[in-house]
């Protein structure tokens, strides 16, 4: 089949705009808002030394800081400030999405920019500024007259810098609730969507290259004091900005907003739910791509309308119990605590996407290992592989406990490649989802857990404090409730991890649907 | 010598430097009218002297007057804007055209535009860049001799009835060098102006200045006409001078008069 046939191509050019104006959005405000910053505080710096090299040491510091955990950092930053604020000011602002993006992103340009504006201006000969002195300029009239035109190469090409560093970093704001081009590689990194991701990558650079060419074309403009290129450059970028707010402005705000974290399923239950809301005649976006500890907080905050978590996830990490309890008891607690929170626990969908250790079918059987325990007295010769969190997770300190496990190493891994890891027997055992399709596809046998060690991790719907009333909303969802069983569940993972014309998530939610409906 | 007040005053002025002594009590008057050049080798404080008279260094001690005032309370701005200034070569600023370069400081004085564009053709002829072409050129396409013409040109450009010049032909090869100077000798009288030039060569100096002061470590050895010079008791001043009498008396020897016709 020809490459460009392929149907996934559509469906990513279907999803430009919005993500596309996201991404210009948010990155020219961001630089823009770093120019802002940048520019006068190298003016400031320039006379003073103390001052530019703790400037200067500030940026690069921040520059070390890999721009995903920068983003990161920001998020729990605000939302700190956006409840400091709406206690003593009573103004309430989002900490999710374009606010800490724009934030951490207009950090990110702060050091070409700074160290540029500064270069520029402290490379200019001593002999003309003595000049500019001389002719009877006054200091504002020699830097505006003399100074800055003659660092403006200098500074331009900082500028430039700046502007191809955040629009390639912008990619990394998806996670914290900004839509971006990133949308494309994490979704397509997740289900194995390589059009996706090679559609995301693509129109980042090319965004890229274009930005910094119009740049480059204000640059020779100012240079050759010809008023035409300018006017071209800045055209092309008001262009852009004029562009990305056209699809904000014609989108409802009044439409119901589904989030997802960064795997498969979450992106199959997302838009299972989109379709679901779709047809009851209630307007869904997705939101997809968002980080496991950012979601719950943007549901607290109303920033998303519903979204699908883990009993077992909720219960560790954002209620922060450590103990583990019998699955219906820990159900009937979380909704509870939930409820103190306003957050309302609709229902289970009907399978538990748990954690679970899994290996070869055929080593399993070779080596006489059904259950943990029997792991346990071969593990010393073993290595194991989970994914970035699991080995800080509680489950993880259980299961060490209750079976005294010990093994020869420990490894951390993109999920995705966990398990042809194990198939292949790159590792022995991984610690992988019990919902997860690749375990058939592999023919690999998860490992039964007699002590009861790992918790449970039931799907469950939850909703927004604003939406907690909406009749409308919990009668779209409630075929949803207890009809996903876990074989269902793994078939349609499955099929989403396939690489081809027929496994993007919103196919896999329609397959889905005409499954559960005809049991 | 006349009697008018001097227009130039320079009264028992200092200026270290950390811990170097620039400029160590000097006491010196430029006449209006006047043509002075200044004469020492590098670190006699022959540039810091002239920089004191425009406020581009303020005196640790002692007091500059310009026409009897004193600078130090005078807005500093003004006062540079009054006065021509002549960078040792030419300090044009390197992103202005030759004629943006010249229309500087009346441009820094609000001159209406078409008045700017009118003084700069005048000044053009005036220093000789006669070729029109000129006008648009940035710094960099011209030679080391346009670019100080053009420097000159910039410095007359607001009517300065004081120039102050910096080495301006120290740079050039001696063709345009004498060329230079004796142009700028004949715009001096013909304009009426007052010059206080800075130059390490004391031919120079004799061929074009009316007056000679000669600087080392700080202070003024000798000042007066050259004839005046020649009594100092001074060696240095003595030295300094030997050097265009020799060259004058082997020219003499080498070029003589009769043989040229």
């Amino acid at each position: 089949m020809n490459i460009w046939s392929d149907p996934r191509w559509a469906d990513a050019l279907a999803h430009l705009p919005d993500y596309l104006g996201n991404h210009i959005r948010v990155s020219l405000t961001a630089l823009a808002l770093g120019l802002l910053v940048s520019l006068p505080l190298a003016l400031i710096a320039r006379h003073r030394p103390a001052l530019r090299g703790a400037l200067l040491g500030f940026a690069s510091v921040v520059q070390t800081v890999p721009g995903l955990a920068l983003l990161a950092l920001f998020y729990p930053l605000l939302l700190a400030l956006a409840a400091l604020s709406a206690q003593w000011l009573g103004i309430n602002f989002s900490a999710f999405g374009f606010l800490p993006a724009v934030l951490a992103l207009a950090l990110y340009s702060m050091l070409p920019v700074l160290r540029n504006a500064i270069t520029g201006l402290q490379g200019i000969d001593g002999s003309i500024l003595e000049a500019a002195q001389g002719v009877g300029m006054t200091p504002r009239q020699s830097l505006v007259m003399v100074e800055l035109p003659l660092a403006l190469p200098v500074i331009m090409a900082g500028i430039r810098t700046a502007a191809v560093w955040v629009i390639g970093t912008a990619t990394l704001s998806t996670p914290i609730g900004q839509t971006s081009l990133g949308n494309y590689i994490f979704a397509g990194l997740q289900t194995q969507n390589w059009v996706f991701v090679l559609f995301g990558c693509i129109t980042a650079a090319v965004l890229a290259l274009l930005v910094d060419q119009l740049l480059a074309l204000i640059e020779a403009g100012l240079r050759n004091r010809n008023r035409v290129r300018t006017a071209i450059g800045v055209a092309g970028v008001v262009a852009l900005v004029i562009a990305t707010l056209t699809p904000s402005l014609s989108r409802s705000q009044q439409s119901y907003v589904v989030g997802a974290k960064t795997f498969t399923e979450q992106y199959i239950l997302a838009s299972l739910i989109a379709q679901r809301l779709q047809a009851a005649g209630l307007p869904a976006t997705e939101r997809t791509g968002l980080g496991s500890n950012v979601i719950f907080d943007a549901l607290v905050a109303g920033n998303i309308d519903v979204y699908i978590d883990y009993s077992g996830t909720l219960w560790a990490n954002q209620l922060h119990h450590s103990d583990i309890k019998p699955r219906a008891a820990l159900l009937a607690d979380l909704k509870t605590e939930l409820t103190q929170r306003r957050v309302t626990l609709l229902g289970e969908l009907g399978f538990e996407n748990a954690y679970a250790l899994v290996m070869p079918r055929k080593r399993a059987d070779t080596l006489g290992i059904r259950s943990i325990a029997d792991l346990a007295t071969q593990a010393g010769s073993m290595s194991i592989a989970g994914d970035y969190e699991f080995f800080s997770r509680p489950e993880w300190r259980s299961i060490r406990a209750a079976y005294g496990l010990n093994f020869r190493q420990q490894r951390q891994m993109q999920p995705d490649f966990m398990y042809a890891a194990v198939a292949s027997g790159e590792v022995d055992v991984i610690a992988g989802y019990t919902s997860d399709g690749l375990i058939a596809k592999y023919d690999l046998v998860v490992l039964d857990d007699p002590k009861q060690a790992i918790p449970p991790y039931d799907a469950v719907v939850l909703l927004s404090p604003k939406r907690a009333e909406d009749a409308k909303l919990r009668h779209a969802l409630q075929p949803l409730l207890g009809a996903i069983d876990i074989k269902t569940m793994r078939e349609a993972n499955l099929r989403a991890s396939g690489n081809d014309a027929v496994s993007s998530a919103a196919d896999v939610a329609k397959w889905l649907w005409n499954k559960i409906q005809k049991p | 010598m006349s009697d008018a007040p001097p227009l130039i005053a320079f009264e028992h002025v200092c200026k270290n430097f950390d811990s170097v002594r620039a400029v160590d009590d000097v006491s010196l008057t430029v006449a209006a009218g006047e043509f002075l050049a200044i004469v020492g080798s590098s670190g006699s404080g022959k540039t810091t002297l002239l920089r004191l008279a425009n406020r581009l260094i303020v005196p640790d001690h002692g007091t500059v007057r310009i026409g009897g005032e004193d600078v130090a309370t005078t807005d500093p701005i003004a006062l540079r804007r009054r006065i021509g200034y002549v960078f040792q070569s030419g300090g044009l600023f390197p992103h202005m055209t030759v004629a943006d370069n010249i229309g500087i400081t009346p441009r820094l004085l609000r001159w209406p535009t078409a008045d700017i564009a009118a003084r700069v053709d005048e000044l053009m002829g005036l220093v000789r860049l006669d070729d029109q072409a000129h006008r648009g050129r940035l710094p960099h396409e011209l030679s080391g001799g346009q670019r100080q013409r053009v420097g000159v040109a910039r410095a007359l450009a607001a009517k300065p009835r004081i120039v102050l010049m910096d080495e301006p032909f120290g740079a050039l090869d001696p063709l345009t060098r004498t060329a230079l100077g004796e142009d700028y000798r004949a715009l001096h009288d013909r304009l009426g102006l007052t010059t206080v030039m800075i130059t390490h060569d004391m031919t120079e100096a004799v061929l074009l200045a009316d007056r000679i002061a000669v600087m080392r470590g700080g202070r003024i050895l000798a000042h007066g006409t050259p004839a005046e010079l020649m009594q100092s008791g001074d060696a240095y001043v003595g030295e300094l001078l030997q050097t265009p009498r020799r060259q004058a008396e082997r020219l003499q020897a080498l070029l003589p008069r009769d043989a040229a016709t």
